[in-house]
């Protein structure tokens, strides 16, 4: 019976998707005017060399707003969740086991990791304010900031890490990031234009400053993206580590 | 569509499948990241550096954390019970 249905649910899916694939234009062919016409405005417009970051930070501005509030979101909803059972359980977990790999600190391995997150932390700030003119930009840059923290964590059996998440600096980090994008954006509605215009002189196209607040609202969607990606995981870490060395 | 292109398409499907058919959770973790890199090569390849660059990290690095973190926190819950009990 599941295996009958499995093929018939199979079989309509693979029907409407032939029909749907079929229906795309060939490879190499973007038939889309918004986007040809952004391809050709953009680097005269807005000074930006990397269209698509114009296009997440400036012409559909709000849009990213409101992607950066999901992660925002979903952080804040993680971290209260997670704060709230260990609260509940930190009395009758005072004597359990040590977490796996816990303390269990391989000296090699702190060592790779303390050189490696230089690096990482420099190519994620390079990414960030880099985003205007190269692949790149605010998001990704901020996930390579917070995967700093991933490897800090993996490598220092998990000390280092929440250390640093236990003085709040993680959600500053994040709320700065959210309350800039908006702030940026109100900013121009106080420059006598709309929310989220771009006010800022555009400087030269191809120069670290410029694009006005492209790069800004970028670098800000960078905190708030390392600050969440960053407090998500050091919630995790924390999360298993409570119970093992609460003795 | 080039030579590269249908190469890089194979290999994603080809991990894609190992993916699937692994079942111990660890491995599959492992094998996840691999997959993320390979999708973030094809991304590449069809000229989308911008999302190749966050697959490569939210991929590889985060969603493979995310996943050991919760498995670490499963394998401590189980011992718990064992203990318990």
């Amino acid at each position: 019976m599941r295996t009958w249905l499995f093929l018939v649910a199979a079989a309509v899916l693979a029907a409407v998707l032939v029909d749907g694939l079929a229906g795309l234009p060939s490879f190499g062919h973007f038939h889309g005017v918004d986007g040809l016409t952004l391809d050709h405005v953009t680097v005269r417009q807005r000074h930006a060399t990397d269209v698509i970051t114009a296009i997440n930070f400036d012409y559909r501005g709000l849009d990213t707003m409101g992607e950066e509030f999901i992660l925002f979101a979903s952080s804040v909803g993680l971290v209260v969740l997670l704060r709230e059972q260990r609260s509940d359980r930190r009395q009758d977990a005072r004597d359990g086991p040590a977490p796996p790999g816990g303390d269990a600190r391989d000296p090699l391995l702190a060592l790779v990791g303390r050189w490696g997150v230089a690096p990482i932390i420099v190519l994620g700030i390079y990414i960030v304010t880099h985003g205007q003119l190269t692949p790149g930009g605010g998001f990704q840059g901020g996930v390579i900031l917070a995967s700093a923290l991933i490897t800090l964590l993996v490598t220092s059996g998990g000390r280092g890490p929440r250390t640093i998440g236990r003085h709040g600096a993680l959600e500053a980090l994040e709320a700065l990031g959210a309350g800039g994008y908006v702030a940026i954006g109100v900013a121009g509605i106080i420059a006598g234009l709309q929310f989220l215009s771009n006010f800022l002189p555009l400087g030269t196209a191809g120069a670290l400053l410029s694009s006005g607040t492209i790069t800004s609202l970028s670098t800000v969607v960078g905190l708030e993206v390392a600050g969440a990606i960053a407090l998500i995981v050091a919630e995790f870490v924390e999360q298993g580590a409570d119970s093992g060395t609460a003795r | 569509m080039t030579t590269l292109q249908a190469a890089v398409l194979i290999v994603v499907a080809a991990s894609g499948t190992a993916v699937a058919l692994t079942r111990d959770p660890t491995r599959q973790v492992i094998l996840t990241g691999l997959f993320g890199l390979v999708l973030a090569v094809l991304f590449f390849v069809f000229q989308a550096p911008d999302v190749a660059l966050s697959q490569i990290v939210v991929g590889s690095v985060a969603l493979p954390a995310m996943v050991l973190l919760t498995l670490r926190e499963l394998r401590r819950r189980a011992a718990e019970r064992e203990r318990g009990e």
